[in-house]
């Protein structure tokens, strides 16, 4: 087989001559001689111990169907892609071509891009050069687009005499059709949770449906033909009740996404869009959503890349895709995303055949999927320029507006240190209140000395200890002042501690950057304005309290006044 | 050979076909002559009857012997099927589940919000069921 596939002869196992390998593989266990011409027969897929059957067989229909529907616009017959033509030379071309892509997602180890050069490769042998060239051009284009692994390397070498014609379409349709799992109707992930955003765009509840004049005005955008609209609506309605639920929604913008990018809508809803299977999907939990939401708009295209590695495109890629089909996507753009999507997906192919490999599931690959968004994303928004990283930026600075306990928390952490050798965060914003509080708070002196220790006290609690045995002493001692008498004696002590902060602050400076400093004064507010908060409701409550009292006075002396009334008839009398 | 024929209320056609496809045209015209026999019907009855209402013709000329059934909906869209007399196996309550399985379909082009009422239907899904209930009939 190696020497038949010409492995021998160039050295290596390019994807031709893997391709052709297969072939014969499957030929060889079919019981055909091993001969290049045996493989232009229909055949089997080749069985691999590794594999489990199921995967074949289940891949095996969907590749038909778009074997078949590739072959179909550049025969540029009359299309009914279940249907074959009878014309005589049509039926070769469709033949080996669909036959290769069975095999290729049969072989774990193939990569996405293989299924796509094994049937150009086929076509290429099998086909007339019409039929041939096309192919060779998108192929080749793919591999000039793509980086050069070694295993694309061989392929470089086709020429490329391209026709131009379409020759994006061609491309996203050779890209949809190299399915990992080879099937342009299985919505991936990201696709999926773009769609549920989508829906929840249109109608919040995910439970609830969307309703037809609200669906057809959000489909009529992608600007499709209404002809085609009201197919697409009569296959991912099933119910036909004019209303989409979210399973419905998702099969209807999928079929939207793959008709814009030329794919010919079937006749009968294809399994893997049914509402009870796309049910299981769609409650899955949505985890990039909000990754999608706020994603770039202007990235169009994108949908043959979408297809092209449906288990791995990132999410990115995903919204630009559908949002260009809403804003009537360029084929420019597309070629260019392309370019750079595919620079994307090549890398993750290889990390990630292994783990398909593994288990050939459905739902190991949902699972998969998922866990390869991830990965995905993050090169993708590198290559966005990171217009939405998976994770935010770090903070510019540690402090910032919310001013909470636990930034101070970890702040003081910080400063613990800097604490030891002396150095006070300043307190000096907590001053001014002080003052006027002390104005109202004289008479009883006694009861509020405890409460003016506590909030200071408290405030220093969210603090670390060392806060707090640092500030406890400057905040009481301005309390026990404020208790007493005058405003200004306050200010003195409380000065004091800032002086010496302020003091310490220059010795400090040339350790501290700048920012640090002017963040730590910002975080010394922030505890200021706290205290004040709370220094504030224990004067409140003071307020009422002695409110009440007074209440309470003013009634004995009206008891007493009124006892006074009527003893005083009789010491006059 | 069998035909059915699609009207919405003004009379105009939405839906014409027929399973043989020669003598279509004539076809064409049983189904329009049919049309004022329906409307005969309606206006006959004073309440218009929300159940399947059929029409049977009989035969309408010597030469050819074929059955012309109608059937209206609540919006005035009549249904007309065109069977072939030859077909003695066809009862009446085959024609009855015929027409209902049509309406249904109808109905269901209808929920489609691409679907403007009046339009030529082009469903692809009521063309299958068509087609495969004309296949039993013939």
């Amino acid at each position: 087989i190696t020497e038949v596939c010409g492995a021998k002869r160039v050295g290596y196992f390019g994807p031709a001559q893997f391709y052709i390998a297969l072939k014969l593989i499957a030929a060889a266990q079919s019981g055909f001689p091993v001969r290049i011409e045996s493989i232009k027969n229909e055949l089997p897929l080749p069985r691999f111990m590794a594999l489990k059957n199921d995967t074949e067989v289940r891949y095996g229909t969907p590749a038909e169907f778009h074997g078949v529907k590739f072959q179909v616009p550049h025969a540029t017959s009359e299309k009914n892609s279940f249907k074959r033509t009878d014309e005589g030379d049509k039926q070769e071309p469709k033949s080996p071509p669909m036959s290769p892509i069975c095999s290729p997602p049969a072989s774990p180890s193939t990569y996405q891009r293989i299924p796509l050069s094994y049937g150009y490769g086929k076509a290429r042998s099998g086909l007339e050069q019409q039929h041939g060239a096309p192919y060779e051009v998108r192929h080749s284009a793919h591999q000039q687009d793509g980086p050069s692994s070694g295993n694309y390397g061989a392929k470089s070498a086709l020429t490329c005499s391209a026709p131009n014609r379409s020759l994006s379409v061609e491309r996203e349709q050779q890209d949809s059709s190299t399915q990992y799992s080879d099937d342009p109707w299985r919505i991936t992930e990201e696709q999926r949770d773009y769609y549920v955003n989508q829906f929840r765009s249109l109608q919040p509840d995910l439970n609830a449906f969307i309703s037809g004049s609200v669906a057809k005005n959000f489909f009529t955008k992608s600007k499709l033909p209404i002809p085609e609209l009201s197919h697409i609506w009569e296959l991912s309605d099933a119910d036909c009740d004019g209303a989409l639920t979210l399973a419905e929604f998702c099969a209807a913008f999928h079929l939207v996404v793959a008709r814009k990018n030329g794919y010919q809508l079937p006749e009968t809803l294809p399994e893997t869009l049914l509402p009870e299977y796309l049910q299981a999907a769609c409650l899955k939990p949505m985890r990039d959503c909000a990754l999608f939401d706020s994603y770039p708009e202007p990235l169009p295209g994108s949908q043959q890349t979408r297809e092209f590695s449906r288990t791995e495109k990132s999410s990115a890629e995903e919204v630009p895709d559908n949002s260009a089909l809403l804003q009537d996507g360029k084929k420019d753009n597309k070629q260019a995303l392309k370019v750079s999507t595919t620079l994307k997906a090549i890398p993750k192919e290889f990390q990630h055949l292994t783990v398909k490999a593994a288990a050939q599931e459905p739902n190991a690959l949902r699972a998969r999927p998922r866990s390869r968004s991830y990965s995905s994303t993050s090169i993708d928004d590198a290559m966005k320029k990171g217009e939405e990283p998976p994770t935010p930026p770090p903070r510019p600075q540690k402090s910032h507006s919310r001013a909470s306990s636990l930034d101070l928390n970890k702040i003081f952490q910080q400063n613990t240190q800097a604490v030891k050798s002396g150095w006070l965060p300043p307190p000096p914003p907590a001053l001014p209140p002080r003052p006027s509080v002390s104005q109202t708070e004289q008479p009883s002196e006694v009861e509020l000395h405890p409460q003016m220790n506590r909030p200071p006290s408290q405030a220093e609690e969210n603090s670390s200890a060392k806060k707090e045995v640092v500030l406890a002493q400057p905040p009481s001692k301005p309390a026990r002042r404020k208790l007493r008498t005058e405003a200004q004696g306050l200010e003195t002590p409380e000065l004091s501690p800032t002086i010496n902060v302020t003091s310490s602050l220059p010795a400090v400076k040339p350790h501290l950057p700048v920012q640090k400093q002017s963040s730590k004064q910002k975080r010394a507010i922030q505890t200021a304005i706290r205290k004040n908060k709370e220094a504030n409701a224990v004067l409140a409550r003071l307020n009422s309290e002695l409110q009440q009292q007074l209440k309470e006075v003013h009634k004995e002396r009206i008891a007493l006044e009124t006892q006074l009334e009527q003893l005083r008839p009789v010491t006059v009398l | 050979p069998s035909q059915c024929g699609l009207f919405c209320s003004q009379n105009y056609p939405l839906y014409i076909r027929s399973v043989p496809t020669e003598n279509e045209l004539k076809f064409h015209y049983t189904v329009h002559t049919s049309l004022d026999v329906v409307d005969e019907k309606i206006s006959a009855m004073g309440k218009a009857l929300v159940d399947q209402r059929e029409l049977y013709l009989g035969l309408l000329y010597p030469t050819e012997d074929y059955k012309v059934y109608g059937y209206v909906t609540n919006s005035k869209v009549k249904f007309v099927m065109v069977v072939d007399s030859s077909n003695t196996a066809l009862r009446d309550n085959e024609i009855r589940s015929m027409f209902r399985k049509l309406h249904n379909s109808y109905t269901d082009i209808m929920c489609n919000p691409f679907y403007n009422p009046g339009d030529r239907i082009h469903s692809r899904a009521f063309d299958t069921m068509v087609n495969s209930m004309m296949m039993q009939v013939c």
